[in-house]
């Protein structure tokens, strides 16, 4: 039976509403609208017209940035993923309970300092006459090239998302039922195994979610792709940036925004319905 | 018999605390221009128009606090004065290519040019094209800038550097940089191809342009935003530099950077900067003041040393100035007059206005652009 909306639930359940409402659905219509406005002589002419959608959906560059952004951001998320995981498992059941503390605040240290200034300090490391490249050459090796790349792309997404990705593996470790990992040992389940075979299907939820955040913050980001990457190769953000910074066309990059929305919530549905799989009430 | 001896507080007497009291409530009232608060006049423009090496002594003689918004490109200038109520910037900087533009969406004042001081400045900039509708001046230029062929002194010399071809040297693959904004890449690439109006090329230039910008992309190492630009020359990540000159070069250089730019023997582009009378601003008086100052002789002067970014600048007597205040520094831009100079570069003909497309869209320079970028 429905129960009767009360003042009581109102209270608590307004102010979420409201700002969804406020930061999420209008922004989201708005954006909407806005991909079918024209632009003339650098002015946006509210209306209905299609042409952005076409225009931006017929160039072969739209979708060579689609698939690029796409690859990396899951290159990202599986690699951010697979480094994470045996930091977050050594934190769940390695640590004393005093070091999983101190841990845990390691890990939300960087979330105090700006992204962009962590980026622009990989640079120093990465450079040609940075610190790595100075450090291979007492060895005798490099210089080599190491901004201005993907590689270089890759190290700043992890310095955006790993951090989040141990949490939140973490997190799911912690609640896995130990009872189920002596079972496994008492039955003669090695160590590795047990982790494949016990803790990360235990733990899928978690990982999975882990590693949709990651995917969603790197398909996203824009920080990385021009101050580590150099802008090269072209992903979605830096098109949009492109697409704004010349004859103010605001329509079309509404039109990559909304496709970029669309991606991630296609991406997050079936992240969470794998994530979810097998499992019963 | 005292205060202190009736039991009152010790110290001031009441009649001295009356007048203490009276005398500093008053002294506001003496001396309120001293205490009033400074106007503030907001300021649309580049990065450093309005920062305390160029406004304060302004700031201190008008009692004005300047409110800066900075931009990086027309494009966005123009986006946040379309997003803006009339009215919102007093005083707006824009690129020459964008004052028509300014113009036509009627963001800006009509100017008188008596009130500015066009008889100091050189016959070249005394009616500058896109700053006027026939008759009517709209915007007063205060700087200008080349664009050239920017490089690494260490890793090339002065005359390795003085043709665009130097970008296709094969010891510097990867080491080519963009400023990524197409107007000046591809007004260098139109030089190259030997277009004497770089921006004014029919569809078969166009194409050829194209083609030769495509073959350039496999030596290129990035494309750079401002900061960007600024970092990958600094720390020797690039080695040569499309798209930008010394004012961004100017500014490394000064500190300490082993960089430079040259003018090409292709020839150079020209950026110019000419500040405007925002449309509806409640402080047009106090903006045209701002206007007077940054384009007189000594305002100008200030202008050309900005700490943020060098520049050229338009007056002769502002040369003047700029010699007797920082000979080094006006030596090092060529702003020196009976020597060969800045201004021989422009009436030799080897610069041209950076402008917008004439015969393409803008939109479809841009496209190309992105597709450059992704080939």
């Amino acid at each position: 039976m429905r129960r009767p909306v009360s003042l009581y639930g109102l209270t608590f359940s307004l102010p979420l509403l409201i700002w969804q409402l406020l930061f999420f659905v209008f922004p989201l219509v708005f954006l909407v609208a806005l991909s079918f406005w024209t632009v003339r002589n650098f002015r946006l002419e509210a209306g209905f017209d299609t042409v952005n959608w076409v225009t931006m959906f017929g160039r072969p560059v739209f979708w060579q940035a689609y698939g690029t952004t796409l690859a990396m951001a899951a290159a990202a998320a599986a690699l951010t993923s697979a480094l994470a995981f045996p930091c977050a498992y050594a934190i769940a059941f390695k640590l004393s309970p005093k070091a999983q503390r101190w841990a845990v605040f390691l890990m939300v240290i960087p979330f105090f300092t700006s992204y962009l200034v962590r980026v622009y300090s990989w640079q120093v490391f990465l450079s040609d006459a940075g610190i790595i490249n100075v450090m291979l050459g007492w060895l005798g090796l490099g210089p080599f090239g190491l901004l201005n790349t993907i590689g270089a792309t890759m190290v700043g997404y992890m310095t955006l998302s790993f951090p989040l990705v141990v949490l939140l593996q973490l997190f799911s470790l912690v609640f896995i039922d130990r009872t189920l990992i002596e079972a496994a040992h008492n039955m003669r389940c090695g160590r590795l195994r047990t982790v494949f075979a016990v803790v990360i299907p235990s733990a899928r939820v978690g990982l999975v979610i882990a590693a949709l955040f990651s995917f969603i913050l790197c398909f996203g980001d824009f920080v990385s792709p021009i101050y580590l990457g150099g802008g090269d190769p072209t992903t979605l953000s830096i098109l949009i940036t492109d697409t704004t910074k010349s004859g103010q066309q605001w329509p079309r990059a509404a039109v990559i925004a909304l496709t970029m929305i669309a991606t991630l919530m296609v991406a997050a549905f079936l992240a969470v319905r794998f994530a979810y799989k097998g499992r019963t009430k | 018999m005292t205060q202190d001896e009736r039991g009152g507080r010790p110290g001031l007497s009441r009649r001295a605390m009356l007048s203490l009291g009276a005398a500093a409530l008053a002294t506001p009232m003496l001396s309120r221009r001293a205490f009033a608060a400074p106007t503030q006049l907001t300021m649309l423009a580049w990065y450093g128009h309005a920062e305390p090496d160029i406004v304060a002594e302004f700031e201190a003689e008008n009692n004005v606090k300047f409110v800066p918004k900075y931009y990086t490109g027309g494009d966005n200038m123009l986006g946040l004065i379309s997003q803006s109520p009339p009215g919102t910037f007093d005083v707006i900087l824009s690129d020459a290519e964008y004052v028509q533009q300014l113009n036509a969406a009627g963001y800006i004042e009509a100017l008188d040019p008596a009130d500015y001081p066009f008889d100091e400045f050189f016959p070249e900039f005394q009616k500058f094209p896109g700053h006027w509708d026939g008759d009517t001046l709209y915007s007063v230029i205060t700087r200008f800038g080349f664009l050239g062929v920017a490089y690494n002194t260490d890793a090339l010399s002065e005359a390795q550097a003085s043709t665009y071809d130097v970008f296709w040297d094969p010891a510097l693959k990867g080491k080519v940089g963009h400023f990524d904004w197409h107007l000046p890449n591809l007004g260098q690439m139109s030089l190259l191809n030997g277009n004497a109006s770089p921006y004014d090329i029919d569809g078969t230039a166009w194409e050829a342009v194209k083609e030769k910008t495509m073959t350039l992309r496999p030596q290129v190492g990035g494309f750079f935003d401002y900061g960007g630009t600024f970092s990958s020359l600094n720390n020797g990540q690039m080695l040569a530099f499309a798209g930008i000159g010394d004012w961004i070069t100017g500014t490394l250089e000064r500190n300490g950077a082993k960089v430079r730019s040259v003018i090409p023997e292709q020839g150079g582009l020209q950026f110019t900067e000419s500040f405007s009378i925002g449309k509806g601003s409640s402080k047009a008086d106090l903006a045209k003041k701002w206007i007077q100052y940054i384009t007189s002789a000594k305002g100008q002067s200030k202008s050309a040393q900005m700490a943020a970014y060098p520049c050229l600048i338009p007056s002769e007597a502002g040369w003047k100035v700029l010699n007797a205040e920082n000979p080094a520094e006006a030596k090092r831009q060529g702003m020196v007059l009976g020597e060969s100079n800045a201004m021989d570069l422009i009436r030799s003909g080897r610069i041209k206005y950076r402008q917008l497309p004439v015969q393409q869209s803008l939109e479809e320079w841009n496209d190309f652009w992105s597709d450059y970028k992704s080939a």
